[in-house]
């Protein structure tokens, strides 16, 4: 199973957002960067699944070179190749994001499974993946936290798999998710598009070895300049904070008297 | 015309009077809704007159009587199609911004999520200004939205604006659409109820744990707690990720948003990531050993020591005084909550 996933560069801020002066981005000069934790996800269960079923995983992000760390963070674990959409930014509307993502595809094979996070961690729009499985005519379902592939099970065309899922190459996908209502689950036949929420696996940490490997590995870079779509970020800022500071009820075990006076008063004892 | 949609079935009374604001004068508000909504068109569609909406479009389709977000999403794209409103608007609920993500996709338009001010055009371009959240509401995020049809979910959190809705009879308008076959394909296929009981959102407390409660064993006492004060264990990322709870415990930007009258934050920094989780519940208790923590300055109630020993004392002093309560023979007699609760 030949698997794409999608993932982003997200600044990883601490307990204060710092913004830049003219307030239109997040001040990254001082912080580091992660890979969403969605698509850290998506990331093991594609690994995962090309260990299990056989094929080859490829990550793909759209944003400027320095982006590289983060393919290469994946690649370190497990998956076997690096795409980077160079754009400069990550910093792009949604329909501008998935128009990078397909000029990125354009040039890969078609992948079984294309996999995304539920929504990028900082801008969290969450629409690049149903756009992207729109423009390629692939299924998709979203805020899954629950993959399983039919292993072995490889219905002939047509078929009717045992989930009821109608297979036309192969392979079906069972993916569940949680919503307010209860749990849904899909019967999916590959090719297919599915977007994960973290909690999905518990992801990996590389392994020093595949540090190093993926340290050398060349990244296929494609550079685009999407035209932008019709939302247009004109500012961030942080909202008014009006808490007061905390009551403070002591130190330690003696604090025990207070803070049941405080339970008391909640009517929680 | 301004379209709500009610892809859930709930009508959420802050739609009709955002969608109005957004609204020329004699502009209607309309609405519709999918046959397997799941609600009588009737209940939903009385309403949605009292607010205001004048028509409610039902669409119909074998194919969009179980849910399935593409066969859901192409009917509201022929929908927008055939209607062309000014706007359209749903909740930011799971399938209220599923349904307008795919139908944004289909239709080529594009889409604001997780709105939480929405105003019509300032300067006679047609746009709208909007502010959305980002980070789970870490920031505010300023926009502008131009398109023919413009698009957006609207969060619980919205402003409300003051514009009077006058009371309308509202017609009930069905009509059949096409849905390509094929979109069969993403249809819910099996549906697992829920478990019922407390779950982490819906819990009126919550002790959460982090770091600072150093391994799956120090659970223990904050389970006691919880169990105590009517609530369910939470936790951080830091404790999901050394595998001592699961996932679905962790509050936060990539766990669950929680708003509960009291969250405990034993051993927690307060990182934004974890804190747009818990802000808003109504009172907030950090223990830390860190009286510089971040939790510790934004909680309503710090308790500066370590977690292993102050929730044990806490739990000895609630122990203390409702066997006290019970020693006294005042207990569960002059009300009829459980022993201890609510006494002042
Ligand atoms: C994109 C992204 C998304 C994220 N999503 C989430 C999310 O959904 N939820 C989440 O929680 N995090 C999330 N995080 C991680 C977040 O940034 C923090 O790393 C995490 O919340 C820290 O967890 P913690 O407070 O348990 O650990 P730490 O930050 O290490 O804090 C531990 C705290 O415990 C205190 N402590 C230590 N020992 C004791 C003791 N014996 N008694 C009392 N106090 C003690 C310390 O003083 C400290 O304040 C995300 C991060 C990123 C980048």
């Amino acid at each position: 199973m030949d698997i794409v996933v999608c993932i982003k560069r997200v600044p990883a801020f601490g307990a204060q957002v710092p913004l830049t002066d003219d307030g239109l981005a997040v001040d990254t000069r001082h912080l580091g960067f992660t890979i969403g934790p969605h698509e850290e996800c998506a990331v093991e269960e594609a690994v995962r699944l090309a260990a299990a079923h056989g094929g080859r995983v490829t990550v793909l992000t759209v944003g400027p070179e320095e982006a590289g760390e983060q393919l290469r963070y994946a690649l370190a674990m497990g998956a076997h190749q690096g795409v980077l959409v160079d754009t400069g930014t990550t910093d792009l509307d949604p329909e501008a994001t998935a128009t990078a993502v397909l000029a990125g595809l354009a040039d890969e094979p078609a992948p079984d499974l294309l996999l995304f996070g539920d929504a990028s961690a900082d801008a969290g729009h969450g629409q690049v993946g149903v756009r992207v499985a729109l423009a390629c005519g692939l299924p998709i379902v979203g805020g899954v936290t629950g993959i399983e592939a039919e292993s072995g099970a490889v219905p002939e065309n047509g078929a009717v798999a045992e989930n009821g899922a109608v297979t036309e190459n192969g392979a079906t996908l069972r993916a569940t998710r949680d919503t307010p209502g209860g749990t849904e689950v899909f019967g999916l036949s590959v090719p297919a598009a599915v977007a994960v929420k973290e909690g999905l696996n518990l992801p990996r940490y590389p392994t020093l070895p595949g540090r190093l490997k993926a340290k050398k590995a060349a990244l296929r870079t494609v550079t685009c300049g999407p035209e932008p779509g019709g939302l247009r970020t004109l500012g961030l800022r942080r909202p008014a904070d009006d808490r007061a500071g905390a009551i403070p009820l002591g130190r330690g075990a003696d604090a025990a008297p207070a803070v049941v006076d405080v339970l008391a008063e909640l009517g929680k004892v | 015309m301004q379209l709500i949609v009610v892809a859930d079935g709930q009508v959420v009374p802050e739609l009709p009077a955002v969608a109005r604001s957004l609204a020329s004068r004699d502009e209607p508000v309309e609405a519709v809704a999918f046959a397997g909504t799941g609600v009588p068109a009737g209940d939903v569609a009385g309403e949605l007159g009292g607010y205001g909406v004048s028509r409610l479009h039902v669409v119909r389709h074998e194919l969009l009587d179980e849910y399935g977000p593409e066969a859901w999403g192409s009917a509201l794209a022929t929908v927008i199609d055939w209607l062309g409103p000014a706007g359209v608007l749903a909740s930011a609920s799971h399938r209220d911004t599923e349904v307008l993500t795919h139908a944004a996709a289909r239709a080529g338009l594009p889409l604001a999520t997780n709105c939480v001010r929405l105003a019509g055009e300032e300067d006679g371009s047609g746009a709208w200004r909007l502010t959305r959240t980002r980070s789970g509401g870490v920031l505010l995020e300023d926009a502008e939205l131009t398109a023919p049809v413009k698009l957006a979910t609207v969060a619980a959190a919205v402003e409300t604006p003051q514009v009077p809705l006058q009371p309308a009879d509202c017609e009930v308008t069905e009509s059949a659409v096409d849905v390509p076959p094929e979109l069969a394909r993403t249809r819910v296929a099996e549906r697992v109820a829920s478990e019922t009981g407390l779950s982490l959102s819906t819990a009126p407390v919550v002790v959460s744990g982090g770091r600072g409660v150093g391994g799956a064993e120090g659970f223990v006492v904050l389970e006691e707690l919880a169990e105590r004060l009517g609530g369910v264990v939470g936790c951080s990322r830091v404790a999901t990720n050394n595998g001592w709870r699961p996932h679905r415990d962790q509050v936060g930007l990539t766990g669950t948003k929680i708003a509960a009258d009291l969250y405990i934050a034993c051993g927690i920094s307060g990182a934004t990531q974890h804190w747009v989780g818990c802000m808003d519940s109504a009172a907030i208790l950090a223990i830390n050993t860190d009286p510089e923590a971040p939790m510790m300055q934004r909680a309503t109630y710090a308790v500066e020591g370590d977690v292993h020993e102050v929730v044990p004392a806490v739990l000895a002093e609630i122990r203390r005084r409702a066997d006290g309560a019970a020693g006294s023979g005042r207990s569960g007699v002059e009300e009829p909550a459980p022993a201890g609760s609510s006494r002042r």
